[in-house]
């Protein structure tokens, strides 16, 4: 795996040289194929059915697709160190819970600090995560796998049958997902704001550039000084908080919160990430690409409906698009050591 | 035997029985000629399969005392019946997972087949015919999961991703909302039927017959025994003449047609074909293998594993739903043992690591710092 394509272009040309130009590295951004079909989508839909773009259309399109964006950009964070979080819909169903038992239980507390509880839930769930996968040494699969479980037990068992309603929440709370600013619900500015922190962190800074290194080769990064644990467990409880975050947005957006809230979500947050070019054995992928991907999957759905094609071909086209993803990531791939090969054969 | 620091040769052959013995030879002798891991009977006997049998064992006995109405045929039957679906797709699983790879898409191509089954049966076709159709596209969805895998070499758990959503959505497209319940009443009064007076279901035969199959295949045949180097090293393999991609491939079309037929179970225990039947079981199939035992890195783990593993965890979770507690709740439990049988390996090599490290510093006070910390290195156990 190169990370060659995940930097910006003019990066990119320093590193390769004259060899290539601003168009060759535009070409193999990894964002590219996910945001082509993206436009693609919109437009053809938009030909279909010019309803589809209306201010009303584009405000469901940008809520529906807001959470899963969020998942998908923390899911990107720790997919990039070769690792895996299942249990992101547990600790989304567990913050969501907790913050319409906040508001029910405690009149006239300040939004604010509900988004910290929340996000702080979520920091501590995901570190249980990351010290289990680092400290115990134990594949993230299985450890997420069983805090899957664990956080869906504990989630059911709090809850039991008891649910909160929209009712139940302040209207200041409510309306972070009604109100918008030229035409974008707040939420998701609340989203944007967040991927363009962690699109920053992770392509500015030392320790984000570290994660590509880590998931690259394990190895070669322990030797290399990056303290490897240290990072993944960030990651890990990066992805924790934005989960949480997540969740306080799901309850504002939703309806109802309860016991099942955020069941199943883990596996199409992954599939979001992977459709966006995150590869998942590590190493490359960018969060911009993630939130595109988590964008078209929503977009798909919304495009379905507005074109009239039966509904159940939804998730049908859901796998296609995934399969399509993985395929193409292993076509740019190829290409890469290709272009790699020849290139060091000319400097020998 | 502290003190004791006499550098003698260590002595071959079965003369070294007693526990002192080994333990002086241990310390005497340069940590690379200890043998690494049990030989023989003890290797059995005090393995990861048979802590999971000893577990399962003490553990039916417990509740057959403790709760009431544990050790009853109606309990055994409820509780078979419930974990044949798992029990089932976690044959094929294990061999897939011990190749170091995995197959997500499994409780979506039962879910497939469930509905095809209730389309074609509400179609009019004869239930021999329907059922052939089911099976055969479990092969299908599975070969096209190895085709993918094996033959393309796209990474599995992307692929089975994508086909898990893939499989679902077919089984939507084929069914839609519908549901779909009347099927022979003979046919499914069958499939839940007891063998006499002992609770066990019929089924149990059939699946007997599945875990056997997968059992002498995985332990017994060059095929099976291939697939554990194929886990710790698919060069490796390759190189011992191991066919990596065929091996890969049939595993897929197993996991398919295994699932297909976990589905073709579920329709008609439940006597109803819908698009969402076995939701979120690859989750569950998974767990039970890890915990019987198989090594998600690949090349460890058996079937005996494997089957106690399955049964544990039913077997806990039935008891504690005899005992009142609520079902959703139980998943913790799951998860619990999940991570426990993951760590608990990992802490104790830990602890012992830095036992003998100690014991290294005590019993050799002569050898300078720089040897004791070299041995300390490689006594640690190497993971993969």
């Amino acid at each position: 795996m190169t990370i060659a394509p995940t930097v910006p272009p003019g990066q990119s040309e320093r590193t390769d040289g004259a060899r290539s130009g601003r168009l060759g590295a535009l070409l193999r951004l990894r964002e590219l194929p996910v945001t082509l079909a993206l436009i693609a989508l919109v437009v053809i839909t938009t030909i279909a059915n010019p309803l589809f773009l209306s201010p009303q259309g584009m405000k469901d399109l940008l809520l529906n697709a807001t959470i899963v964006m969020i998942l998908a950009v923390g899911q990107a964070l720790v997919i990039i160190t070769r690792n895996v979080d299942l249990s992101v819909g547990s600790i989304l169903g567990l913050v969501a819970f907790g913050t319409g038992t906040l508001f029910a239980n405690v009149p006239g507390i300040p939004i604010v600090v509900v988004f910290v509880v929340g996000m702080l839930l979520g920091a501590f769930l995901g570190a249980i995560n990351g010290i289990l996968v680092t400290v115990a040494k134990v594949p993230a699969l299985v450890i997420t796998l069983g805090t899957l479980y664990i956080y869906r037990g504990i989630n059911n068992s709090w809850a039991g049958g008891t649910q909160y309603f929209a009712g139940d929440r302040p209207e200041a709370f409510g309306s972070l997902s009604v109100d918008t600013v030229f035409g974008f619900p707040l939420i998701t500015l609340i989203a944007v704001v967040v991927i363009a922190i962690v699109a920053i962190y992770l392509n500015g800074v030392r320790a984000g550039r570290d994660l590509y290194a880590i998931g690259s080769d394990p190895d070669a990064a322990l030797l290399f000084g990056i303290p490897v644990s240290r990072r993944v467990l960030l990651a890990f409880l990066f992805n924790g908080v934005l989960a949480g975050l997540a969740g306080v947005l799901y309850a504002s957006r939703f309806n109802s919160v309860g016991a099942t809230t955020g069941t199943g979500l883990e596996l199409s947050v992954v599939a979001a990430a992977v459709v966006g070019g995150v590869a998942i054995s590590g190493g490359s992928g960018s969060v911009v690409g993630a939130a595109i991907g988590a964008l078209l999957l929503t977009t798909i759905t919304s495009a379905l409906t507005a074109v009239r094609v039966d509904k159940f071909w939804q998730q049908a086209i859901v796998g296609m698009l995934i399969l399509s993803a993985v395929i193409i990531d292993r076509i740019a791939s190829v290409r890469t050591a290709r272009k790699l090969r020849i290139s060091e054969a000319r400097d020998v | 035997m502290s003190n004791h620091t006499k550098q003698s040769p260590a002595p071959a052959g079965p003369d070294r029985i007693t526990a002192l013995d080994t333990r002086l030879i241990s310390t005497d002798k340069t940590l690379a000629s200890v043998p690494k891991g049990r030989t023989g009977a003890a290797r059995v006997l005090l393995g990861r399969d048979a802590i999971m049998i000893y577990a399962l064992i003490v553990f039916v006995l417990y509740a057959s005392i403790a709760i009431p109405r544990f050790a009853t045929p109606v309990t055994v039957g409820f509780l078979l019946l419930d974990v044949i679906p798992v029990l089932l797709i976690a044959m094929p699983m294990t061999l897939v997972i011990i190749t170091g790879e995995i197959d997500l898409s499994v409780a979506s191509i039962a879910g497939l087949t469930s509905a095809l089954m209730g389309v074609l049966w509400a179609a009019g076709l004869p239930i021999e015919v329907v059922l052939v159709v089911c099976v055969v596209a479990g092969v299908a969805a599975g070969a096209f999961n190895g085709f993918l895998i094996a033959v393309v070499g796209l990474p599995s758990l992307a692929v089975t991703i994508g086909t898990l959503a893939l499989y679902r959505g077919l089984a939507l497209v084929v069914i839609g909302d519908n549901a779909i319940a009347n099927f022979p009443p003979e046919l499914t009064a069958f499939f839940t039927s007891k063998l006499g007076g002992t609770g066990i279901p019929t089924m149990m035969i059939p699946v007997a017959v599945v875990a056997l199959f997968f059992g002498v295949l995985l332990h017994l045949t060059p095929f099976g025994r291939g697939l554990y180097a194929l886990g710790f090293s698919t060069e490796a393999a390759t190189f011992v003449g191991i066919r990596v991609a065929r091996a890969k491939f049939w595993l897929y079309v197993g996991t398919g047609t295994v699932s297909a037929l976990a589905g073709i179970f579920w329709t008609l225990r439940y006597s109803s074909a819908r698009s969402d039947n076995a939701t979120g079981l690859e989750l569950t199939v998974i767990a039970a293998v890890l915990l019987g035992g198989v090594s998600i890195f690949g090349g460890k783990g058996s079937i005996p594993g494997v089957i106690a593993g399955v049964l544990l965890i039913g077997t806990i979770n039935f008891s504690l739903r005899l005992e009142r507690i609520s079902d959703v709740v139980l998943i913790i439990v799951t998860g619990t043992l999940l991570i426990a049988s993951v760590v608990t390996p990992n802490v104790y090599a830990a602890i012992k690591a830095w036992r003998q490290s100690r014991r290294l510093h005590n019993t050799l006070p002569q050898v300078p710092a720089s040897g004791a910390t070299n041995a300390t290195a490689s006594g640690v156990p190497e993971r993969k």
